[in-house]
C-alpha cells in the first residue's frame, strides 16, 4: 500500500491506515445515554420547567379593557399592525425587503386577513340578539368604506386623546357606530367567546390560532407583559425564557443583530437579519470549501491541545524509535 | 431553588474583563434568586443576558476547556495494533438484479468492520470525542421524552403534575442536547474535521444542528402558553420578511405542532443517521499534523494550500508511522 493511496486529495491520511487501540463504541453509547438520562431527570426534578399561562382574550379584557376597545377601533380604522401589515395577510403594505429583493411581497397574500371584517365585524355578527350591536352593524354595512374609515379613525384618535384611553372619557365627535362595535368586541372578550369566534369562523375545530394571536398582538397588553419579563426584541428576548430559566441560548448569534446599528433602527431589520443569518448559516455549512475560512483551525492551534501527543514529539527521532521497536 | 444572593452574583460576574457593578444587575424581584421567581439579567453594553442563559453558556465553555485539557486514559503498548487491511468489496451478483445491486451498494457504504468498530485509531485519545456520542444519546432522550408528551397530547402537561415533570425532562434534555452538540461542533471545528473527503460529514452535521434549532423553535411555539404566544407573534415578522412566513405560519399552533413532532424530528433523525454513517465510512479525522500538502482533488475540501511548519518532516513519512510513534512515545505505559 503506497503512501499516496492512503491519503485523500487534500493530503489527509486515511484514518483506517493508523494503528488502533481498543474502543467499545456500544459501551460508550450506553454510558452516555445513562448519563444524559440521569442528568435530565435530576435537572427536571430540581428545576422543573416554566409554564406561564397563556393570555386569554378574556383575561386581556379584564386586565386592560381600554386596550381591547382601542385595538378594536384600530382594526376598524385600518391602523392596527395587522390591518397595515401587507403580505402574507393583505395588500395594505409593501412588507420588508432586502435591497431589491422583495421576498415578502413576492410570496404573496397566502393567509388572507381583513382586519376589520375578520377580527371585529365577523365575531360581532354572532351577537344577533343584541339589538344595539345589530343596529350598529347595519349602519356599518350600509356606509361607504371611506365613511367607515373616517368614523373609526376619529374614534381611535379620540381614544388616544382621552385619559387612559377610557371610552367613557372620549369627547363627543363623529364616530358613527364604531363605539358600539368596539364595545361589543370588549363584551365578547369579557364573555370568553372571542377566541372561539376568531379561531373557528369556518370550521368546528379551532386549530388555527392565527387570528386571535394577531388581535392580541395588535394590542399593547401582550407586549407590556413580555417586556416586563425581558422578552422584548431589543432585550435579547428571543433567547430569553420567563423567570430564570435558560431559554434558547443557541440563538445568541441571531438575537445579537437586533441590538446593534443599523439593524436596531431599520424598518427592514427582520428581512435584513434573516438574510444575513441565511448567509452566515450557508457559510458555516459550506465552510470546508471556503478558502481562508477553512484554514482558521490551523491558525488557532487548538488542535495541538486536542492531539498534543502527536504534536509534542519529534518525527525523526520517533521514526527511529518506532523502527527499533518493530525490529524487536 | 435558591442559588444565591444578589450581592454574591454581582461580585462574581464580569464580562470582557469589566466587572459588573451592582447597578448593572437588574433585579425586578426579591433578593433571593429563584429559578421559579423573578428573573435576573446581567447588562454590559448592548449585551443583556439572563442568569439562566449565562449559566448554560458558561458551563459549556468550561466543559469544552476541560475536554480539551484533561488527559485521556493512556493506552497500553500491548493494546496497540497495526491497521488491518480492509476486506475487498463484494462483487455484485448481477447488474440487472435490483436487490443485489442495492445490497452491493449498502455493503460498500461503510468499510468492512467499521459500522460498529471495537477499535479506533490511536489518535482518538481526547475527552472532546465523547461529545459526539453524548449528542447522539441526547437526541435519543429528547425524542423519548417528547414521545411520552405526544402520547397524552399537547395540553396534558398544563393540567397534570406527571405531565409537567415529563415536560421538564423534555426541556432539560433539549438544553443538554444543545450544550453537548455545540461543544461537539466546537471540537470538530478546531480539528478542521472536514479534511480528507469529510466535507459531507460536516455538512450533514451542520444541517442537523440548524434543523435541531428549528425543531426546538417549533417546540417553543407548541407549548400553548404565554411563551408560545409571545414567541410566535414576534417570530412571524422575521419569517414573513423573508417570504417563508407565507407558508410556514408560526401563528398557527396546529401547523407548528405537526412540524415539531413529525417533519423536523424526521429530518433531523435522517441527517443524524447519515452523519453517523459518513463518520463510520471515513473514520475519525486524523490530526492536522499528519496531513500532507498534495495536489487538490476536484470537489474535495482542500486544506493543503500551504505546508504547515509541523508538516515539513511528514513528507517523508507514512502518516500512521508519524502519529503512531508520537502517541506511543507519549502515552504508552510500559
Amino acid at each position: 500500500m503506497t503512501t499516496q493511496s492512503k491519503r485523500a486529495g487534500d493530503g489527509t491520511a486515511d484514518s483506517h491506515a493508523f494503528p488502533t487501540r481498543p474502543y467499545d463504541l456500544v459501551k460508550e453509547f450506553a454510558i452516555a445515554l445513562a448519563a444524559m438520562v440521569l442528568l435530565t431527570a435530576i435537572l427536571a426534578a430540581v428545576f422543573s420547567s416554566p409554564d406561564d399561562k397563556a393570555i386569554t382574550l378574556q383575561s386581556w379584557a379584564r386586565a386592560t379593557p381600554n386596550d381591547v376597545v382601542a385595538t378594536a377601533a384600530a382594526e376598524l380604522a385600518g391602523t392596527s399592525g395587522t390591518a397595515g401589515y401587507g403580505p402574507p395577510y393583505n395588500s395594505a403594505g409593501q412588507g420588508q425587503n432586502i435591497g431589491p429583493l422583495h421576498l415578502q411581497r413576492w410570496a404573496g397574500v397566502q393567509i388572507p386577513i381583513h382586519a376589520a371584517n375578520d377580527l371585529v365585524i365577523a365575531p360581532l355578527r354572532s351577537l344577533s340578539a343584541d339589538t344595539v350591536v345589530a343596529a350598529a352593524l347595519s349602519a356599518w354595512d350600509s356606509a361607504s368604506s371611506d365613511q367607515q374609515q373616517t368614523w373609526a379613525s376619529n374614534y381611535s384618535d379620540a381614544l388616544s386623546a382621552a385619559t387612559d384611553g377610557n371610552p367613557t372619557a372620549v369627547a363627543a365627535g363623529e364616530y358613527g357606530p364604531v363605539p358600539v362595535l368596539a364595545n361589543g368586541e370588549l363584551t365578547l372578550a369579557l364573555n370568553g367567546a372571542l377566541e372561539g369566534l376568531l379561531a373557528s369562523q369556518s370550521t368546528f375545530y379551532a386549530n388555527d390560532t392565527t387570528k386571535p394571536l394577531l388581535l392580541l398582538a395588535d394590542g399593547s397588553y401582550l407586549t407590556d407583559q413580555a417586556r416586563a419579563q425581558s422578552l422584548g426584541g431589543d432585550q435579547w428576548g428571543m433567547m430569553n425564557e420567563t423567570g430564570n430559566y435558560p431559554g434558547q441560548p443557541w440563538l445568541w448569534g441571531y438575537t445579537l443583530w437586533y441590538q446593534v446599528s443599523p439593524f436596531s433602527t431599520s424598518g427592514n431589520a427582520d428581512a435584513l437579519i434573516w438574510g444575513l443569518m441565511a448567509l452566515i448559516s450557508l457559510a458555516l455549512i459550506l465552510l470546508p470549501w471556503i478558502p481562508g475560512l477553512r484554514k482558521i483551525p490551523h491558525v488557532l492551534g487548538v488542535h495541538r491541545l486536542i492531539w498534543r501527543g502527536a504534536h509534542a514529539a519529534k518525527p525523526s527521532s520517533q521514526r527511529d524509535a518506532h523502527s527499533s521497536r518493530r525490529n524487536e | 431553588m435558591v442559588c444565591g444572593e444578589q450581592r454574591r452574583i454581582c461580585q462574581g460576574c464580569s464580562i470582557g474583563g469589566r466587572s459588573l457593578s451592582r447597578r448593572s444587575l437588574t433585579n425586578d424581584g426579591p433578593d433571593v434568586i429563584s429559578v421559579l421567581g423573578a428573573a435576573y439579567y446581567l447588562h454590559w453594553g448592548v449585551v443583556r443576558i439572563s442568569l439562566g442563559n449565562l449559566t448554560v453558556i458558561g458551563a459549556m465553555l468550561v466543559l469544552f476547556v476541560l475536554a480539551v485539557v484533561l488527559p485521556f486514559p493512556r493506552v497500553k503498548a500491548a493494546d496497540v495494533r497495526e491497521p488491518v487491511e480492509p476486506a475487498p468489496d463484494l462483487p455484485a451478483n448481477s447488474d440487472k438484479n435490483w436487490t443485489a445491486r442495492l445490497r452491493h451498494r449498502l455493503s460498500r457504504a461503510v468499510p468492512s468492520g467499521q459500522i460498529l468498530p471495537d477499535r479506533q485509531p490511536v489518535y482518538v485519545a481526547s475527552w472532546i470525542y465523547v461529545f459526539g456520542v453524548l449528542s447522539l444519546a441526547g437526541f435519543v432522550v429528547v425524542v423519548a421524552t417528547g414521545t411520552i408528551l405526544a402520547v397524552e397530547g399537547a395540553t396534558w402537561w398544563h393540567t397534570s403534575a406527571t405531565g409537567h415533570f415529563v415536560n421538564s425532562t423534555h426541556l432539560w434534555s433539549v438544553e443538554l442536547f444543545f450544550a453537548v452538540m455545540v461543544i461537539h461542533l466546537w471540537g470538530k471545528f478546531f480539528m478542521a474535521a472536514w479534511r480528507g473527503r469529510r466535507g459531507l460529514t460536516w455538512v450533514t452535521g451542520m444541517i442537523a444542528f440548524f434543523g435541531s434549532i428549528g425543531t426546538a423553535f417549533t417546540g417553543y411555539l407548541s407549548q400553548s402558553n404565554f411563551d408560545s404566544q409571545w414567541i410566535s407573534t414576534q417570530a412571524k415578522d422575521g419569517l414573513n420578511g423573508s417570504g417563508v412566513g407565507a407558508f410556514f405560519n408560526v401563528l398557527n399552533g396546529s401547523q407548528m405542532l405537526l412540524w415539531h413532532v413529525t417533519l423536523l424530528p424526521f429530518l433531523v433523525g435522517v441527517l443524524v443517521i447519515l452523519h453517523v454513517i459518513l463518520i463510520r465510512r471515513h473514520g475519525v479525522v486524523p490530526p492536522i499534523g499528519a496531513s500532507l500538502a498534495v495536489t487538490d482533488a476536484p470537489g474535495d475540501p482542500v486544506d493543503g494550500d500551504q505546508v504547515d511548519g509541523d508538516q515539513v518532516d511528514a513528507h517523508e513519512l507514512i502518516a500512521h508511522e508519524l502519529i503512531a510513534d508520537e502517541l506511543i512515545a507519549d502515552r504508552v505505559s510500559s
